[in-house]
């Protein structure tokens, strides 16, 4: 059984034909060649597949294609705009948080929605966003100091914008 | 365009006046600083490519058909179900491919898909190339295989004695041997019975190590093709190509040259990745039956079948020492499981042994370490390859030394520093700078104000240990370079280098391009690394035994150097000064004596050009082959440098339910030359987890005959096998020490490897600290706690074979309960 389903992918308004049973990530990974979220385990265990559906961070392995139906899809190739990477990529980098890399697609969903919510999170609280992303190089700590290198400098943009708007 | 007209856009990027002054004033101009990780941008924006993001045009899919059974007999195979199935390509099994192989060349005992005999439940038989997954999954259903079971081994006890009615594993090597048995060796360094008497101290114990697998998140992907030449191209999730290269050329019966082995990105390995395995043999064999390319992608399950982790041990250990507490005798006698297959077993069985002699000195030491196959999925390198175990129960050995004489552990420990020179079994040290290893954790951990003193219930512990940067004989035997890399420079001032080694996430890319960059003046990002494919770089064995960073750094080193003096060279003469006075350093070439006289990097390069012709170099490293110990086995073991590390971890114990909660692992690590220190912490950081998660959570286990389904792995999946959240990871804190190696790239040592083997006995000796109980078996799960805290107490409660974690489980391994008998398969089945 095949059927058409229509979402918007990192803002673009992408349509196509998926059989029935094909999850989300199977959509973006073989239906569109979006290869960005990966598969480490094929049944929402270890969090390389997360994608943001409407802003929340969901498992794309075990989320069928058809629930995406109209709604907003951000995949970590939507993170970085023409005028530079997201302020998490540019932190992964410098901090040394991507190692192999396999799973650092699916974490920087997770720390992307997290950031979205609260723009000063806890180590605590970035251990918490990040508990269901298994990663196997790091030991976490470079990926915590990174998201928090990230909310560092949003905050401070932030505040540089407000000071330029009371300015 | 003459050169002259893109000075300014280089010029402006170059560095400034004033940074180049400082530049100079510096030993390094990059190196030891905190550098960007090369492929962190792509990793990042999901723009690297990994073996399964490859898809080309007319693409199969193929899956592998796996045994249920531990050990049986293959009686038929019919695959003809399968291939009269819509869309099904081709099927191919064990007598396409009969030659056997292994990664060792003298234990070759496996075959790409089994031929008479399988020997643990996964292993694979059939395998089958269809138009798309799903049916290659429903031909994989339609395959039929007749087996007759045989008895199978769990317990590698009754595998070492078996019933001599009961076929072995593999056929004996021997008439008379025991087939069950892949190898068995003792050595014996210095007169080990007469100091164990002569001791006035001995402590005794008996240690368990519970199997542990990799578990990268990438799962293994390999991708076959071969073009109309009749050129076969496979892509794997490989960390170790070479290899790869020449066991498809022996296995497939090609000429090796008319292969090419590709490494993709590789989504971590840590030894789980480091030899040949089916899928790469079978997506090559159905790639030449279709003329199509073909997929093959692991499920997560299987990837706990092709395992190659961590083998179980069982340790019995004796410790004599003198009332200073000096090591006078150690004696090891070591059973290892090995699992179905060699795999690298032949070299574990000796590094079991081989790689406990430092830092500490022994004043004898003899250990009897024996391999034994059984029907579980194989056991080979997992990080820290073979001498986690054995470091595990000796350190925990030191401890029970260290309360037997009322000693402070780390006092115990300096008092035992070997220093360099020969360990007892002839290892060459050349640096170690354990002595402050043990500095940086004692004081950054507070130890002094900790340990014996922090109420009960809380504890800190303290453990050492020595790895391995490479080996100094490779695993086919040659004497050719054991790395190498070409390097160019051009025009613009970009260096290309090929690299043959496998970048696996540790950085060895960006290892060659800090190296490059350093010698050569050039801006970091104007150095393109090309690595890993065989058909485009020189030979580099792979990685493993935690030589990359040491052998390609060297190997680059070599390379940038002829091309350096050929641009400084050329540079001196134009302005008619000694070639020593031209310093080539961020972005530039300069007057050392005059730095007001410089020009671009790119500039030097052409008038460099201008005298030599087109640039370009080869490096190589090969290691010391006159240095090992002159018996039998005195290879094994011998590497060109030694690291060493000191933990000291602190630890809450619940004594209620046993659970312990580790707080922080202090790490210091001496790796000669952290080359870039992010990248070197992250290996400190990354092993130190891999340990911690081995003490607390991990265990690769099978159900038992009683519970049905004997030998099938436990739980094979990412949720079941626990592996620690980022909620579950303790604050680990790398202190990095340095202490400059003669014969590493610029004094570097290995990272990788060395960081993972004290958090196990560092958390083992803190629970001690904490609750006063041994933990002598791992993983230290609440249940094994608690009994251990219950018998501690007097109340002695039986090991009923209930799980030792939340995980059903039936194996016996806690000292107390019963062995379970070895497993027949009810007939009928």
């Amino acid at each position: 059984m095949w059927s058409l389903v229509r979402f918007e992918l990192n803002q673009d308004r992408r349509e196509l034909g998926v059989a029935s049973h094909w999850t989300l990530l199977e959509a973006l990974r073989y239906g569109l060649g979006m290869t960005g979220s990966k598969q480490g385990c094929d049944k929402g265990d270890c969090g390389a597949c997360t994608v943001l559906l409407d802003g929340e961070p969901t498992l794309s392995c075990i989320t069928p294609a058809l629930e995406a139906e109209g709604r907003r899809v951000t995949s970590v190739e939507g993170l970085a705009t023409a005028e530079g990477p997201h302020p998490l990529q540019a932190a992964f980098g410098e901090c040394g948080a991507a190692q192999c890399g396999f799973c650092t697609p699916g974490i920087l969903m997770s720390a992307a929605a997290l950031l979205d919510r609260n723009l000063d999170p806890t180590r605590d609280e970035i251990k918490e966003a990040l508990s269901g992303n298994l990663c196997r190089c790091t030991g976490y700590t470079k990926i915590l100091d990174a998201v928090e290198l990230a909310a560092r400098r949003l905050r401070e943009a932030e505040q540089a914008e407000d000071e330029r708007a009371t300015a | 365009m003459r050169p002259e007209e893109l000075r300014p856009r280089q010029a402006s990027t170059a560095a400034s006046d004033h940074t180049l002054d400082e530049l100079i004033e510096r030993e390094f101009a990059l190196i030891g600083s905190r550098m960007l990780k090369g492929d962190g941008m792509a990793k990042a924006t999901g723009r690297a490519v990994f073996t399964d993001d490859l898809a080309l045009p007319g693409m199969l899919h193929a899956k592998i058909v796996r045994s249920p059974h531990p050990h049986a007999r293959i009686l038929s195979i019919d695959t003809a179900g399968a291939e009269a199935m819509e869309g099904v390509k081709a099927v191919v099994t064990g007598a396409d491919m009969p030659e056997k192989y292994c990664i060792i060349p003298w234990t070759r005992d496996e075959e790409a898909l089994c031929v008479d005999k399988v020997r643990f439940v996964g292993d694979a038989v059939a395998a089958v190339a269809a138009v798309d997954e799903d049916t290659a999954n429903r031909a994989v259903a339609a395959i039929r295989v007749l087996y007759e079971p045989l008895p199978a081994y769990f317990d590698p006890r009754d595998a070492l004695e078996p019933d001599p009615e009961d076929e072995p594993i593999h056929a004996p090597k021997k008439e008379g041997h025991n087939g069950n048995i892949t190898k068995t060796l003792k050595l014996e360094f210095g007169a080990v019975d007469e100091e164990m008497e002569a001791s006035d101290v001995v402590v005794e114990g008996d240690y368990y190590f519970e199997g542990s697998t990799h578990a990268p998140i990438e799962p293994h992907c390999a991708v076959g093709w071969v073009d109309l030449e009749g050129k076969l191209t496979v892509w794997s999730s490989t960390q170790v190509p070479h290899y790869l290269h020449r066991e498809l050329a022996r296995v497939l019966d090609l000429d090796v040259a008319r292969i090419r082995v590709v490494q993709p990105v590789v989504g971590g390995a840590f030894g789980g990745k480091s030899e040949p395995f089916d899928l790469e043999f079978c997506v090559a064999k159905l790639a030449q039956k279709t003329g199509r390319p073909v997929k093959i992608l692991y499920t997560r399950e299987e990837v706990f079948y092709s395992h190659r982790g961590r083998h179980p041990m069982r340790m019995k250990c004796r410790l004599g020492a003198d009332r200073k507490g000096r090591i006078r005798a150690v004696d090891h006698d070591i059973l290892l499981d090995g699992g179905a297959y060699a795999s690298f077993g032949l070299v574990t069985t000796y590094y079991a042994g081989q790689l406990l002699t430092a830092p500490y000195a022994f004043g004898s030491y003899r250990f009897d370490s024996t391999r034994v196959y059984t029907n579980k999925p194989p056991c080979g390198p997992k990080r820290g390859h073979g001498s986690v175990q054995p470091r595990f129960a000796f350190e925990v050995q030191l401890d029970r030394l260290a309360r037997e004489l009322e000693l402070d552990p780390i006092e115990l420990r300096r008092r035992n520093f070997m220093g360099t020179g020969r360990t007892i079994n002839e290892l060459r040290v050349q640096s170690n700078g354990f002595m402050e290893c043990l500095d940086a954790v004692e004081k950054a951990s507070g130890w002094k104000d900790k340990f014996g003193r922090l109420p009960r219930g809380r504890g800190i512990g303290v453990a050492g240990s020595c790895y391995i940067s490479g080996t100094n004989y490779p695993i086919y035997p040659n004497d050719m370079p054991q790395s190498a890399v070409q390097m160019a420079i051009e025009r613009s001032g970009r260096v290309t280098v090929w690299s043959g080694a496998s970048e696996i996430g540790q950085g060895s890319d960006s290892v060659v391009a800090y190296i490059a960059a350093e010698e050569l003046g050039v801006p970091l990002d104007y150095v393109r690394v090309i690595s890993a494919d065989t058909d485009h770089v020189p030979v580099d064995l792979g990685a493993y035994s935690s030589r990359e960073t040491f052998m390609v750094g060297n190997a680059a080193i070599h390379a940038a150097r002829q091309l350096r003096e050929k641009v400084t060279g050329a540079v001196a003469e134009m302005w008619e000064v000694a070639a020593g006075r031209v310093g080539l350093a961020g972005g530039w070439a300069f007057d050392l004596k005059d730095t007001a006289r410089k020009m671009p990097i790119s500039e030097a390069f052409n008038i460099a050009e201008a005298k030599h012709g087109t640039l370009g170099a080869t490096g190589w490293y090969d290691t010391p082959k006159d240095v090992h110990g002159e018996y039998r086995g005195g290879t094994i073991g011998a590497s060109p440098a030694y690291s060493f590390t000191a933990h000291v971890a602190e630890v809450e114990v619940d004594e209620e339910t046993g659970v312990v909660d580790v707080k922080n692992i202090w790490i210091a690590h001496d790796c000669g030359r952290a080359l870039n220190p992010v990248l070197v912490e992250g290996q400190m950081e990354g092993s130190a987890y891999m340990g911690f998660a081995e003490a607390l959570m991990e265990e690769q286990v099978f159900k038992s005959h009683m519970e049905g389904k004997a030998g099938l792995h436990n739980g094979p999946s990412l949720l079941d096998y626990r592996i620690p959240t980022s909620l579950d990871t303790p604050e680990l804190e790398s202190l990095i020490i340095e202490s400059i190696d003669p014969e590493g790239p610029y004094g570097a040592k290995e990272a990788g490897e060395g960081p993972l083997h004290p958090s196990i006995p560092a958390i083992a000796n803190a629970i001690h600290d904490a609750v006063g109980i041994r933990m002598d078996s791992l993983p230290f799960s609440p249940p094994r706690v608690w009994r251990a805290l219950q018998a501690a107490s007097g109340r002695i409660v039986e090991d009923d074979g209930s799980p030792a974690t939340s995980m059903p489980r039936g194996r016996g391994d806690s000292p107390t309960s019963a062995r379970p008998l070895p497993y027949r398969t009810p007939a009928g089945l």
